[in-house]
Parts: structure tokens; C-alpha cells; sequence
């Protein structure tokens, strides 16, 4: 076994990102998470900075939201967005893409829009992200069901432990709607992004994959978001915010990932 | 990085199941497309469909995971000593030790556009789902990963990668980076993509659909035949003393450019080949076999050609088999992958199916007809939406 693995593995958190509906940045959130404070005034909507203005109005919220927080990592870490390997990770993508294609092939399967699907595919966020920051390093996107986050985390963990320097985390889940919406549930839009890196200042995280299935009582932000489908990344944000030093995340069938994090 | 051994691997698709089916379709130039007769208003196009699986339902133990998709799963996951090698490491690692990472793009959406057509009102008045697919694990992109969680029993990292038509190339690239940091010790990779009407109507809707068998490469090539597979390879850390066929580099980039054309100088291609070349440590001149992308649409072959021909000397010989299976999509990275281990295997190198006349764009490396080579490396490369790219090397070492 490598070293890496005997020692946990490890990553310093160089930037946070986070928007979700009422909380729209990572400041907002830790001082909700902190003592209840709410923003006075908070967009209904993300709106990254990275589109074009007429882009950043029909971009689908999956899309915004990842790339807003994104964006907020990579400022929040000082490291430029297009130097970055990245991981996008959400459980279900756009569910609104999703509910309009059914609809649409179950009505009139020839008037499926050509923008409308290709963005259907789970990647969009991570296509966009590249495209709009000029990035030409890898990205990947990757869906675990309720693990999703954790196993989003573990892959960012792992490209770290095989040479890259820093990476780029970012995790969201859409609001579900329509038909689908009576079967697979999902409120409002949630999104956080880390910007990982091996060396450097910040939050010490170290990560070990074992058994288990029992978690932690939610903490503030796992009650504000508890009905989003990427609520399962918010036990670290939730220590993160609190300066908690260990956390619990679900990875998988009677599987937990454990974190443990050394706050500066 | 170091080398990984491939202890098993195997591909279905519309040239049959296994890999005796597909070395004996490409050896004689047999190909799998026929007239498009998916679903109720089939698109005047060819698909690559899998004979078969509407009559395979899954075991009753299965049934919550019940879909074309994870049909095609169970198919595939049936051949080439896949299960016996799963077991094999198992039994030497532990099963907390064996990683399950599989690409997919459209998973098992084609249960969901089911649920939609055959929608009901219940007695308020809402529209549901039929009862059959009130399931929700059908109705997400982890369907895949998830149904294979439980039929293998796996219990290591369990992933579904999602990132279009290159998805089943970068679960390679994933697992290895998972053995490499000593996370597991070997992984179950593969990927498994079926026809839905998101995609044939989807594709058609970007005007990327040929009414006639796709011609990778052809100068009159007017777009892609769309097909389904699934494929799996078993891979463990390799020993000094390992012989057999080894994934030895891998490579990922983003064009940077835009979500459904590729970059015009193919600068992401570029990124992803000389990254695999670079971490297999080899030289361009070692590649005996490059399977390329090679969708057939008129963008796509000819950046991909020139990018090829930047790279690579003439003596390559280089060919996209979308001819024989269609496009694949997010399978498309692990069918291509199985083709490529078999041009090592048995030293016949595949050429391309229905091209007659080359694109003027095409480099020398471009081949038409099959050739036989004794080979000591083969690449494959898969592309996807958003600019996602993705490079195998995969290599022989001689007993």
C-alpha cells in the first residue's frame, strides 16, 4: 500500500465557494451556520459572472449555480480558474432538462431543441466551466447517487495523491419538476465548490473510505438545504463553518467516508 | 504511472456478444447496422441495436434495477471470464478493495421517456408514473453504477462517470489513479449506453444523423449512425513479473471551445494523445493501432484526422470502427478500448466499414482496409459534448 493511503488521504481546502437559496456565498453561509444570521437581501438566482450577459440569463440552473460557486473558489483561493483540473459532481444533473426531454419525446419527439439537449448531458456545467474559463485541463463529471459528493471528493482526493497539484471540486443539484419531480425529489438549487490543493494555507482535510452508515444530527446548513439532493455534501460545510474537527459523509451502501479537518 | 494489468475484458454490441463475436465481425468486415426499428416512430436512420434484450429480463433479485440499460449490463457482464477474473481479485484483495467505476451517458434514461409516454392520472387528477417504473433508481444517472454495486457485490469506491461520449474511456483513468494511490488494489471499469429516444431525436435535432450507414472518414460522410453496447475490463495493480495486455497511459483535456463541435485545430485531441504517449512513456512511433473517435459526422473526422497526422508518423495505421457498431456514445470508450485489446491480441487491425473515397483532410494514417500487424501498443481515443476528451495507450508485454 502507498504512503498515501497509510497516512489518510490528505488535501489543503485553498478556496470555498457556496450559493444556495437564501444563502448566496460561502459568508453568508458560515455566519448562518454560526448564529442564525440571514443576508438582508438575497438573489433568487445565481448569476456567474463567467457568461455572457444573455448566456448567464438562459444558462439552466444547474449551470449557474456551478459555475457561480466555482468561480467564488477559484477568487477565494487566489488560483487562476484555467489552471485547474476539475470534478463536477451532482447526483440527478439538470432535473428541469431532464422532465423537458421526456416531455417533449413523449408529445413531440421532433421538436426536441438542439441547445436544450445538448445541454442534457450530465458534463454541461464542466463543458461550460471549460469553455468560459479557456481551461484545457481534464474535467469530469460523475453522478453516485446519495454518495455523490463523497465520491466526487475521493476522485479530487486521488488526481492530488497522482500528481496534480490542486484541483477543483464543485457539487450541485437542481430543483426537480413536472412528472419526474413524483418520483425523484429535489428543492431549490444548492452548490458549494472546493479548490484543493497539496500544499498551502487553509483547513487541513484528511479522508478515510470504511464502513458504516449511521451520520451525524444535521447541522444548520443540512437543515436550511435539507430537501436538495446534494444536501449530502453538507455535513462538511457544516464543519467547515463550525470548526468541527471530524465529519461524516455517505459513500455508498453501508459505506461512510470520514473526514477529519485541522482548522487553522 | 505504473502499468496495470487487464486480467479480463469484453464487449457486446450490435456485432454479437463477447469477444469472439467482434474479433470474427471485424477480421471479415461484417458489420452490425440495420435500418433504424428503435421505438414507435423510428427516425429514418441505421442504428447498432443489440439483438436480444427485450427478451432478457434481469434475474427476480434484480428486478428493481429493471431497464434496457442494466439489461444490457447483465448481457455483458456474462462473457470473457469477466465474473470469474471479478472473483479472482477479490478473493486476493478483499471486496473493500476492488473500485467499481463505469461511464454511461444517458444511463437509464430511456425508463424514464417509458414512464412519460405511458403516464397515467390518478384518482386526484396528477399524472404518475406507471407503477412498473415508479422506481427512482431507474430515473437517475447512478442506475448504472448502482445496479452493478449489487449484482457484483463490490463494496470499494463506487462512481458513475457521466461526460458524454467519452465516459467509459475515462473510467480507465479513474480507476488507475485509485490503484496508483494505493486507495484499492483492482477495479471493475466499463460502461454501458442503450438507444433512447433522448439521443436518436436528440442527435437528429443537431442535424448529426445520417440517413444512410455512417462513412468514417469518406469525403461524402454526412453524419453518425447511432448504436448501444456495454463492456467491461477487470484491472489489477500489475506485478514486475506480469505478462499480457496492461493499460499504460492515460490522457484528458478539454477543448476549451464548445459544447457540441469540436475544436477547430483539435487542440484538446492533441492534449489528450500526447498525454497518454507522455504518461506511457513511449513514443508516437510505438502505437501499432490508434482506434479513433471517428463519428462519422464532417467536423469531427476531419479535425481529429489532422491531429492524428501532427502527431503521428505514416506508418500508423489508424481507423474508426463506427461503421461496424455505430456510435456508441458513453460506451463507445470501453467498446473501442475492447477493439483496441483485441488488435493487440490477435494482430488484426481493423480498417474502416462502408468509406470509399478519402476525405482530402485525411493523413496516411487513416486506413481503410484491415491490415495484420504484430502490435506492442494500441490507443484509443473518445471524445465527448463539452469538449471532454479522453486517451487510452494500452500495451503487450511477451511471456
Amino acid at each position: 500500500m502507498s504512503a498515501a493511503v497509510q497516512d489518510g488521504l490528505t488535501a489543503t481546502i485553498a478556496g470555498v465557494g457556496f450559493w444556495t437559496d437564501g444563502l448566496p456565498d460561502w459568508p453568508s453561509a458560515r455566519a448562518f451556520a454560526i448564529d442564525g444570521t440571514r443576508p438582508d437581501a438575497a438573489p433568487a438566482r445565481p448569476s456567474p459572472q463567467l457568461l455572457a450577459p444573455n448566456e448567464r440569463r438562459r444558462a439552466p440552473g444547474s449551470v449557474a449555480v456551478a459555475l457561480e460557486v466555482a468561480l467564488a473558489a477559484c477568487r477565494d483561493a487566489g488560483i487562476a480558474p484555467e489552471t485547474l483540473p476539475s470534478v463536477f459532481a451532482s447526483t440527478h444533473g439538470d432535473l428541469g432538462i431532464t422532465d423537458y426531454m421526456c416531455e417533449t419525446l413523449a408529445t413531440d419527439a421532433t421538436a426536441i431543441s438542439p441547445t436544450r439537449f445538448h445541454n442534457s448531458v450530465h458534463n454541461a456545467a464542466a463543458g461550460y466551466w471549460t469553455i468560459g474559463t479557456g481551461c484545457t485541463e481534464a474535467t469530469t463529471a460523475l453522478s453516485a447517487f446519495d454518495a455523490t459528493f463523497a465520491q466526487g471528493l475521493l476522485e479530487a482526493l486521488m488526481q492530488l495523491a497522482t500528481g496534480a497539484p490542486a484541483v477543483l471540486l464543485v457539487a450541485y443539484d437542481t430543483a426537480s419538476s413536472g412528472l419526474l419531480g413524483t418520483v425523484t425529489h429535489s428543492e431549490g438549487l444548492l452548490g458549494a465548490a472546493l479548490v484543493l490543493v497539496r500544499d498551502g494555507g487553509g483547513p487541513r482535510l484528511s479522508a478515510r473510505l470504511g464502513d458504516g452508515a449511521e451520520l451525524a444530527p444535521p447541522g444548520p446548513l443540512q437543515a436550511h438545504a435539507a430537501n436538495n439532493a446534494m444536501v449530502q455534501m453538507l455535513p462538511l460545510f457544516d464543519a467547515l463553518a463550525s470548526g468541527a474537527a471530524r465529519t461524516l459523509l455517505r459513500a455508498g451502501p453501508h459505506r461512510l467516508l470520514s473526514l477529519e479537518l485541522a482548522h487553522d | 504511472m505504473p502499468a496495470i494489468a487487464i486480467r479480463a475484458f469484453t464487449a457486446t454490441s450490435a456485432l454479437g456478444r463477447g469477444n469472439a463475436a467482434h474479433a470474427a465481425a471485424l477480421r471479415t468486415r461484417r458489420g452490425g447496422l440495420r435500418r433504424n426499428d428503435f421505438g414507435p416512430t423510428p427516425l429514418p436512420t441505421w442504428i447498432g441495436r443489440v439483438d436480444g434484450v427485450e427478451d432478457a429480463p434481469l434475474p427476480s433479485a434484480l428486478s428493481r434495477w429493471e431497464c434496457r440499460n442494466n439489461r444490457l449490463a447483465w448481457i455483458a457482464l456474462q462473457h470473457d471470464g469477466v465474473q470469474t477474473a471479478l472473483e479472482a481479485v477479490v478473493a486476493r484483495h478483499g471486496v473493500d478493495r476492488v473500485a467499481l467505476v463505469v461511464g454511461t451517458s444517458t444511463s437509464s434514461i430511456g425508463a424514464s421517456e417509458e414512464a412519460y409516454s405511458r403516464a397515467q392520472e390518478d384518482e386526484t387528477g396528477t399524472r404518475r408514473f406507471p407503477d412498473d417504473l415508479a422506481r427512482p433508481i431507474v430515473h437517475t444517472p447512478h442506475s448504472l453504477g448502482d445496479f452493478l454495486q449489487h449484482a457484483t457485490g463490490l463494496r470499494g469506491p463506487c462512481i458513475t462517470v457521466a461526460t458524454a461520449c467519452s465516459s467509459s474511456a475515462k473510467v480507465f483513468a479513474q480507476a488507475a489513479r485509485m490503484i496508483e494511490a494505493g486507495l484499492v488494489d483492482a477495479a471493475l471499469v466499463g460502461g454501458v449506453d442503450t438507444l433512447c429516444g433522448s439521443v436518436l431525436f436528440g442527435f437528429n435535432a443537431l442535424g448529426l444523423v445520417s440517413s444512410a450507414p455512417c462513412r468514417p472518414f469518406d469525403a461524402a460522410r454526412d453524419g453518425l449512425s447511432l448504436g448501444e453496447a456495454g463492456g467491461f475490463a477487470v484491472l489489477e495493480r500489475a506485478g514486475p513479473a506480469d505478462t499480457g495486455l496492461q493499460l499504460r497511459g492515460y490522457g484528458e483535456s478539454s477543448d476549451a471551445h464548445h459544447m457540441s463541435a469540436p475544436h477547430p485545430e483539435g487542440l484538446g485531441a492533441t492534449l489528450a494523445m500526447r498525454a497518454a504517449l507522455d504518461r506511457a512513456a513511449i513514443a508516437p512511433d510505438a502505437v501499432g493501432y490508434l482506434n479513433l473517435h471517428g463519428t462519422s459526422t464532417p467536423a469531427n473526422d476531419s479535425v481529429e484526422a489532422r491531429a492524428v497526422d501532427a502527431l503521428f508518423p505514416a506508418s500508423l495505421h489508424a481507423s474508426s470502427t463506427k461503421g461496424w457498431t455505430g456510435h456508441t456514445l458513453g460506451a463507445a470508450g470501453i467498446v473501442e478500448s475492447v477493439i483496441a485489446l483485441l488488435a493487440l491480441e490477435t494482430g488484426v487491425l481493423p480498417g474502416i466499414l462502408e468509406s470509399s473515397v478519402r476525405d482530402p483532410a485525411c493523413g496516411p494514417q487513416i486506413r481503410f482496409d484491415n491490415a495484420e500487424a504484430d502490435i506492442g501498443f494500441a490507443m484509443n481515443n473518445s471524445f465527448g459534448f463539452g469538449g471532454n476528451n479522453c486517451s487510452l495507450v494500452f500495451g503487450k508485454v511477451a511471456a
